[in-house]
């Protein structure tokens, strides 16, 4: 393979750009601001629910358990939110403000364009998740001693879900306006939750359309079900069996909708990839 | 032609129902300053885009410094200026021109020392450390300007390169051209300003509705002139014979103007004028503007830009 060394010019660029831009900045001020009210509220919970006894014990487990489930919940949207909007406008606003021009004009493959704001923004992405869900893990760690287990798996699934995201938003940018990304993506996240609540609801009731068109939905957009399958392994058995919280999935995700999902990346991005490639700046 | 750097055969493009370019058909010689000229939607642009790689052309094609339409190897070799030059407004001059050079492979001893001589060149060494944000649009105009010849192109592209720039700024555009054709370095120039086109250029094609419709070489321009009159009383008679000694005559006032061929007519003008008794208060002759020309060949109802 022939090297690219303006990928990595491009990526620089664009932690530069998330640095001088105050985008970043904003990202984990919101972040931190999170993470204090959370851990507030988690003391202040974790207070009233100090018990004594097995049987509160196993509550007092499960209610941490719960809690740090909460936690990534939000942590699992403000990342997606931040993997989508983020990138939204980096290919379609240097297009429409003709920035494009100048810079496809150099010695530089377009692919080289595409793929090194598609790395910085990860590179990006990747921070803020590792501050935000590090913050929720720190705090639950040290107030409530919890640590939810197969973090080796979950926290993985969860950043394939905010990857699906930013390879929409990037590949969106490649063909729609600034706004119409923005919206289509946001739409997109919308359908996975509802695709994957359908989905949820539809096993439960035993409701053979209802799963159906679940099961489609996520295959249209698999990010949802990265969350499920993730919360799924980040709780203790008892709560999985039990299903007591929204945060149990009925009917669990299973490995083939993982490499779909990794699949569905690739794909993404080499459609961008071509589509990038054929557009008239 | 061996020389060309750009060359260019039947070359189309077609946005819909609407052809922007229509079988354009040009060439551009190594060293020469090229202008590209047409009125609004002349199609002017996406030719030069087309020659860029920027678009791709629905039928025909061309070659620019030897390779096809494109080409990256090609590109690193060319320069650009786009008509509204932008660049991330967060960087500072220093820092743009840097990452466009690195784009272009140049390496950093070399790169840090090319950043200098152009700030200097183009007069923004005491602005290279602000933010692009700060700058003027004519201080953008000349840093872009700066960008477009990091690479010591052999091939620039100069879109309304003096656009937003005050007179004096108009003369070191107009200076790095002159230098850049002492060096050798062709630039396809696409101006609006037809004073400044005809103060650079040494050859320019008239495009209209995507077509090159005219060829004229600045240097070998016929010496056609304009000549103005201001007669006293003047029969029809002596009008026809002025006619006949030129062409396109036209009476306004008693102000008569009139095309020649070279200014071995103008005393054939005086004698006839003479001879006939006709009083002559007044008689200008100016060689034909690049101005007169692109109404000719684009029509009274065509304005350059």
């Amino acid at each position: 393979m022939t090297p690219m060394p303006g990928l990595l010019t491009i990526t620089h660029l664009t932690l530069k750009e998330t640095v001088r831009r105050r985008v970043l900045l904003a990202a984990l001020v919101c972040g931190l601001a999170f993470l204090v009210l959370f851990s507030l509220g988690f003391r202040m919970i974790q207070h009233e629910n100090h018990g004594q006894g097995a049987m509160q014990v196993i509550e007092r487990h499960m209610f941490l358990s719960f809690v740090t489930l909460a936690g990534l919940y939000a942590v699992n949207f403000l990342t997606l939110m931040t993997a989508a909007l983020v990138p939204v406008d980096t290919l379609s606003g240097e297009i429409g403000s003709g920035v494009m021009q100048t810079l496809a004009s150099k010695p530089i493959r377009r692919t080289e364009i595409l793929l090194g704001k598609w790395l910085g923004h990860w590179i990006v992405v990747v921070g803020y998740f590792a501050f935000m869900a590090g913050g929720v893990l720190l705090v639950t760690r040290w107030l409530g001693g919890f640590t939810p287990p197969n973090l080796r798996l979950g926290l993985p699934l969860m950043l394939l879900e905010a990857t699906i995201f930013l390879t929409l938003s990037i590949a969106g940018g490649t063909r729609f306006s600034t706004v119409t990304n923005a919206v289509t993506v946001v739409g997109l996240y919308g359908l996975a939750f509802i695709g994957s609540w359908m989905e949820q609801i539809g096993t439960m009731a035993s409701n053979d359309a209802a799963r159906y068109v679940g099961t489609v939905a996520s295959l249209i957009i698999p990010s949802e079900a990265m969350w499920q399958l993730a919360a799924h392994h980040m709780q203790p058995p008892i709560m999985r069996d039990l299903g007591v919280t929204p945060f149990s999935p009925v009917s669990v995700p299973s490995g083939a909708m993982v490499a779909w999902a990794g699949g569905y990346v690739v794909v993404v991005l080499l459609a961008a990839v071509r589509t990038f490639r054929r557009r008239p700046l | 032609m061996p020389d060309a750097v750009v060359e260019t055969s039947g070359l189309r493009k077609q946005f819909g129902s609407k052809r922007a370019v229509d079988d354009l058909s040009l060439s551009v010689r190594a060293g020469e300053v090229f202008g590209f000229l047409g009125p609004n939607g002349a199609g002017k642009t996406t030719s030069l885009k087309m020659l860029l790689g920027l678009i791709e052309p629905t039928a025909g094609g061309g070659r620019v410094l030897g390779a096809p339409l494109g080409n990256r190897q090609a590109r690193a070799r060319l320069g650009f200026l786009p008509e509204h030059f932008r660049f991330q407004d967060w960087l500072t001059g220093r820092e743009m021109l840097s990452f466009h050079g690195r784009l272009h492979g140049i390496p950093r001893a070399r790169l840090e020392a090319r950043i200098e001589t152009l700030l200097a060149r183009v007069d923004l060494l005491d602005a290279a450390g602000q933010k692009l944000r700060e700058y003027s649009k004519g201080m953008l105009q000349r840093i872009g300007l700066a960008q477009a010849l990091l690479n010591e192109p052999a091939l620039v592209f100069l879109d309304e390169p003096t656009s937003g720039l005050d007179p004096i700024g108009r003369l070191l555009v107009r200076d790095i051209i002159c230098e850049l054709r002492e060096r050798g370095t062709a630039v396809f120039l696409n101006s609006h300003l037809l004073g400044e086109v005809e103060a650079t250029c040494d050859r320019v094609v008239f495009v209209k509705q995507g077509r090159t419709v005219h060829e004229l070489s600045l240097a070998e321009a016929p010496a056609t002139m304009e000549v103005e009159l201001k007669l006293g009383e003047c029969g029809a008679d002596t009008l026809a014979a002025l006619a006949r000694l030129g062409r396109d005559l036209k009476r306004v006032n008693g102000v008569v103007w009139l095309s020649i061929e070279g200014e071995h007519v103008l005393p054939e003008i005086a004698r006839l004028l003479v001879a006939r008794g006709v009083p002559l208060y007044g008689m200008r002759a100016a060689r034909k503007s690049l101005e007169t020309w692109f109404l000719e060949v684009m029509g009274e109802d065509q304005r350059p830009g």
